[in-house]
């Protein structure tokens, strides 16, 4: 079973090419942020004589309004926002996993219940919230991750109570059920395992997804402090040059959208190798 | 009618819940709100009998229930920084967010219409590999980055486009107005209409494997007569909805949009609302975009059974 599925990906990605390269810029994204620090420039390096410097050999990505090497910035910065990619979607994917199963699992008044609230999270204006939220909270990368985590989990809710529902009527469940298991591990045990290929692709689409509204929300000048940076904290500053140096807010848009697509591409390739039509 | 009853039943319980959603959010805020009214020489009984009439000093319930009674009067209370009717603010900046979001959501759609059908119906041709690939730009691109890049090249290097705002000083036309549109709306159009155009696609391309599609093609009927006069059709249908559905994200590009070319909208009041903790002006606008959101979703879902008669015979 477990053989299959490896096989099944790498038939899948064997003729999705545009899937092959986003997996691929995914890991030299993620190691260029976990090496960065054998880049030898500091990102944090201020040098009054080299501001504004446009990219050349000594500084690939030019330097910034401070004389920082931009590069540097870009690498530090990257590490920050996939970070905050990664744990948002790993609290947003145990969230809607929790409130998924139970809902679908237990149906009636906790299933109704949950599902509006799912309702009325989902009609509010989430980048409104997570804005005023954020105004609340220290800004700092660990609080934009609970903000994000804690407004983008009911999709994957949704899809795991539907797919819960359906599993739920399979023989093997109403059997487990029967034999007397508990509730909790009817959910773990039987249910899970079979709707996780879906939970996977919901997540990796997740990410996408949470890279993005860091970004955004630290273009609004909420995340992390200076002089650490995000992408989006850099297209934020960056913004005040885009005259003299419209360089400063390309390469890091840039990158959110080559690490973006490449999640996006990534998904929609695992979706095809799931549920082939 | 059963049916629709029901919605509208869902849409009330989920207002509520947005309605305590928002009234928490407030409650949870930092400070005491006692403290925009205090004035340096007031006294601590002056104060306490402010707290009073305010009515602080009630248990939250209480408080609860009296903000959502003025609400559902229209009464969305005063703004902190300019003491005017939130209400009056929202509606003030309203056609400037309506503007921007229906427009990019009609270009949307159109563009949808034409590049969704045709690439659906030329499966994997090079047009619909290359559609697709912007689709996936469309929504992977961060908003902000490709307005700030859009500002860059038509207004700081060729000099084409107004940079910021909805109108130039003095100058009220049509044209003038068209103008300021164009980049804030290509901005936003992109993203939905990537969204609209991969949910038409794979529509038609279900549709095209359907038994009637075959049927008609054996009865010797043009592939263009089917594709518009049957396959457009249903495949129309679930776009209503994802058309409703596509409202949430909508109003948030909006937001983001409107701060980066300053636009006067809803979006920018809400930016400003929250950088000077201006909470009833905060709790007005969340409280209305949810009502936009939950009202347009419910008259999708009307519109959806009024269009297609097997759910309209069903209820």
């Amino acid at each position: 079973m477990r053989e299959n599925l490896w096989k099944n990906i790498r038939l899948g990605f064997k003729t999705n090419k545009l899937a092959v390269a986003g997996a691929a810029a995914i890991v030299i994204l993620t190691l260029a942020a976990v090496f960065a620090f054998l880049y030898p420039m500091d990102p944090n390096q201020i040098s009054v004589t080299d501001r504004w410097l446009w990219p050349c050999q000594a500084h690939p990505f030019g330097t910034d309004d401070m004389g920082r090497d931009y590069l540097a910035r870009c690498l530090y910065g990257g590490r920050a926002s996939l970070a905050a990619g990664f744990m948002a979607m790993i609290l947003s994917t145990f969230i809607g996993i929790v409130v998924g199963s139970v809902s679908g699992f237990m149906g009636g008044a906790v299933d109704a219940v949950l599902m509006r609230i799912v309702d009325a999270l989902m009609s509010l204006p989430t980048f409104l919230i997570m804005v005023v939220m954020n105004a609340y909270l220290e800004p700092g990368l660990q609080n934009v991750v609970l903000i994000i985590g804690f407004l983008t989990w009911m999709n994957i809710a949704r899809i795991v109570r539907g797919e819960t529902i359906a599993v739920n009527q399979r023989e093997y469940v109403i059997y487990a059920k029967i034999s007397g298991q508990k509730k909790m591990a009817v959910i773990v045990k039987h249910i899970l395992p079979n709707i996780m290929p879906t939970i996977i692709v919901a997540a990796t689409m997740n990410i996408a997804n949470a890279i993005l509204m860091e970004s955004a929300l630290s273009f609004f000048g909420m995340g992390l402090r200076p002089p650490a940076a995000s992408w989006g904290s850099m297209l934020s500053n960056a913004q005040g040059y885009i005259a003299t140096a419209p360089y400063m807010a390309f390469f890091p848009g840039l990158l959110i959208l080559i690490t973006v697509i490449s999640f996006n591409y990534l998904g929609e390739a695992l979706r095809k190798v799931f549920e082939p039509k | 009618m059963k049916k629709i009853v029901n919605r509208i039943i869902q849409c009330i319980l989920t207002m509520f819940i947005v309605s305590i959603i928002c009234f928490a959010l407030v409650k949870a805020a930092p400070g005491d709100p006692v403290m925009t009214y205090v004035e340096p020489n007031m006294s601590e009984e002056y104060i306490a009998n402010l707290r009073e009439s305010l009515g602080l000093t009630k248990p939250m319930w209480e408080q609860y229930a009296l903000w959502l009674g003025r609400i559902l009067q229209g009464n969305f209370g005063n703004s902190l920084m300019n003491s005017r009717p939130v209400l009056t603010q929202i509606l003030e900046r309203l056609p400037a967010t309506m503007i921007l979001m229906g427009t990019s959501m009609v270009l949307g759609f159109v563009i949808a219409l034409f590049l969704g059908l045709y690439s659906g119906k030329n499966k994997n041709g090079i047009l619909d590999k290359i559609v697709s690939f912007f689709c996936f730009v469309g929504i992977s691109i961060p908003t902000f980055w490709f307005g700030i890049m859009l500002i860059y090249l038509l207004s700081v290097y060729f000099h084409l486009l107004p940079s910021i705002g909805m109108h130039s000083e003095g100058d009220g036309s049509l044209g003038d107005l068209i103008i300021h549109l164009i980049m804030p709306c290509a901005v936003l159009t992109f993203s939905n209409a990537s969204q609209y155009i991969r949910y038409l696609r794979s529509s038609t391309i279900t549709e095209m494997s359907s038994d009637y599609v075959a049927v008609q093609t054996a009865y010797g009927m043009k592939e263009s007569g089917i594709l518009f006069k049957h396959v457009l059709k249903n495949a129309m249908l679930p776009m209503i909805t994802v058309l409703g559905m596509s409202l949430q994200t909508l109003v948030s590009g909006a937001i983001i949009t409107e701060q980066v070319f300053a636009w006067p909208g809803i979006g920018q009041l809400a930016v400003t609302a929250v950088s000077q903790f201006d909470y009833p002006l905060i709790m007005g606008i969340t409280m209305f975009t949810a009502l936009l959101v939950v009202a347009g979703n419910l008259l999708a879902d009307i519109l959806y059974a009024v269009f297609d008669p097997r759910i309209r015979k069903a209820t």
